[in-house]
């Protein structure tokens, strides 16, 4: 389950709203009704994905859709930025692009 | 027929134009990104959130109540056609390219005002790469748009009005916040203060925000490292004015100078951009009432930084500008052009008081990442630089400084400035990124699927 003393986010208001569950990289966690996808899983995990061409993990920078850092994947279908979508109950999200979307092995 | 025309972004720039034009009894057609209107500054949370706008935009409250209440008041008229939640990506034949969840759609324009607004105007720290560090905007938006905090333990750093005001926003909210790290000056800072005359009242709230962060503030910092670990930050290295050597221990980092004028779409509508000293940015050519060429007007940050006050004023004068152009009686715009100037003058006070900083940009190490999004080196942009010569395109092309996701918005003037300093030019010299479209990533589905075009 959700665990938020490891997440990178903090809330600070608005803690009165209906909560969500979905899952991210196979783990159920949970986040409430009107959570962008970034504050749902940042909430309870450091980020949102790894670096293409680092060895750092990304988490989002702008939250104003400028920057492209926020991609996550569902299991299917396409990616969209976590700053601007909303957590959706039983969304399956992960952190990777679907293998067969990349070159990788 | 009357005039079709299409306002891209619903801030406070936006929303004014459409208003001034549907007052006018046109029929205009507004796109937005956000799912609200509103824009940044006034950006609402989503349904569900209960905080007043009182707690969301503090001072602002009022002028922000009355922007969403007129906007939502002419939206219920069906005075418009409002489009949220879609992106204008590109512009050609006469129409819009819109992406509108994930397919692409076209409105066709006889007319065209942009109101994209501004983004944070961010400058390489080593060790900026790491997730959790974020712009200072982005710890702005979290708070208001979310409620929460991006960190617990805050260092935010840079220079301009946004320091200070998120670093407060942060502190009432009751987040931690550990260290606010301005690389102006106090005696830069004082310099702007003849210009920022032009709007006392905005200096003396500012003040006491400032005095509000007590010793968390420092002025004249010099940054020197954001430490990370496979988490991210975990300390920040800093020097004060005095030149001693400080380690703030930190979980988050916000960083921001300032603000740089979104014109992605400026430059795919046309519209000549130039490189202007007092902003050491690239702005886009208008007249003094938005009006750029044939049926092309712009307004509000994404022309000229004068914030959200000068947006609304500039929203105005850009759709007085097309009522004039279109031969339909317009509303006087004097009033509106005296109040423009008196922003002008505090504005140019700003840029001075909190300036970009050009000369630690152009010192940045070899080591230090200047595009997060290809992971590129000031070393490998260095070689660049050398095999492509000193024009920020070839530079593009040979290094991939600005060929990312963010289609160069973050880096391209730290890279005008790298450029700059090893060519002995001027950063207007080192040149400004042609934009390509699509202004934002469109999925290839979108395209393989767009029987329209």
């Amino acid at each position: 389950m959700s665990a938020p003393a490891q997440g990178r986010v903090v809330r600070l208001a608005e803690a009165a709203r209906a909560p969500v569950e979905f899952w991210f990289d196979g783990a159920p966690l949970r986040a409430l009704q009107g959570d962008t996808v970034l504050t749902a899983i940042l909430l309870s995990a450091r980020a949102l994905r790894d670096a293409e061409f680092g060895a750092e993990t990304r988490a989002g920078f702008c939250l104003m859709g400028a920057c492209q850092d926020c991609w996550v994947w569902p299991e299917n279908g396409p990616r969209f930025r976590a700053c601007s979508t909303l957590i959706e109950p039983g969304m399956r999200l992960q952190s990777q692009p679907p293998t067969a979307w990349t070159e990788k092995p | 027929m009357t005039a079709r025309v299409l306002i891209v972004g619903a801030g406070p720039a936006g929303m004014r134009a459409a208003q001034t034009l549907c007052t006018a009894g046109l029929r205009p057609t507004v796109v937005d990104e956000a799912a609200r209107a509103g824009g940044q500054i006034y950006r609402r949370p989503p349904d569900g959130f209960i905080r007043a706008p009182e707690a969301l935009y503090g001072p602002e409250a009022a002028k922000a109540r009355a922007l969403h209440d007129m906007f939502d008041r002419i939206c219920a008229d069906d005075a418009l056609d409002y489009v949220p939640g879609a992106s204008v990506v590109g512009f050609a034949d006469g129409r819009a390219q819109v992406l509108q969840d994930g397919k692409l759609r076209y409105l066709p324009y006889d007319r065209l005002i942009l109101a994209t607004g501004a983004m944070d105007r961010v400058a390489p720290v080593p060790g900026w790469q790491s997730g959790g560090v974020y712009t200072l905007g982005a710890a702005q938006i979290a708070l208001k748009a979310q409620g929460v905090a991006l960190g617990r333990q805050i260092v935010l750093a840079g220079s301009g009005p946004l320091l200070t005001l998120v670093a407060w926003q942060l502190m009432r909210a009751g987040a931690g916040l550990a260290a606010v790290l301005d690389t102006s000056s106090m005696a830069t800072q004082l310099r702007g203060l003849p210009g920022m005359l032009a709007r006392p009242g905005l200096i003396w709230r500012g003040a006491r925000m400032r005095a509000g962060l007590g010793r968390l503030y420092h002025a004249g910092a010099e940054l020197q490292q954001i430490e990370t670990d496979a988490n991210g930050p975990v300390r920040f290295h800093w020097r004060d004015a005095r030149g001693r050597a400080q380690v703030t221990p930190c979980d988050m980092v916000g960083l921001g100078w300032h603000l740089r004028a979104e014109t992605h779409l400026a430059d795919l509508a046309g519209i000549s951009l130039a490189y202007s000293r007092q902003w050491a940015q690239w702005l886009p050519c208008a007249d003094g009432m938005g009006r750029a060429n044939e049926g092309r007007y712009l307004a509000g940050d994404g022309l000229q930084i004068l914030g959200a006050d000068g947006a609304e004023i500039a929203g105005r004068l850009a759709a007085i500008a097309c009522l004039q152009d279109l031969n339909l009686p317009a509303p006087s715009p004097q009033n509106d052009l005296r109040a423009k100037a008196r922003m002008e003058r505090f504005a140019q006070g700003l840029a001075r008081s909190f300036p970009w900083p050009a000369q630690m940009v152009r010192n940045t190490d070899d080591s230090t990442m200047v595009c997060r999004c290809e992971g590129i080196s000031a070393a490998e942009l260095r070689a660049g630089a050398t095999l492509g010569g000193d024009e920020a395109n070839r530079v593009k092309s040979m290094a991939r400084v600005g060929m990312g996701r963010c289609q160069g918005r973050y880096c391209q003037l730290i890279a005008a400035e790298l450029i700059a300093e090893k060519a002995a030019i001027s950063a207007e010299a080192a040149g400004r990124l042609r934009g390509q479209a699509p202004a934002r990533p469109v999925p290839v589905d979108a395209y393989l699927s767009d029987t329209d075009r």
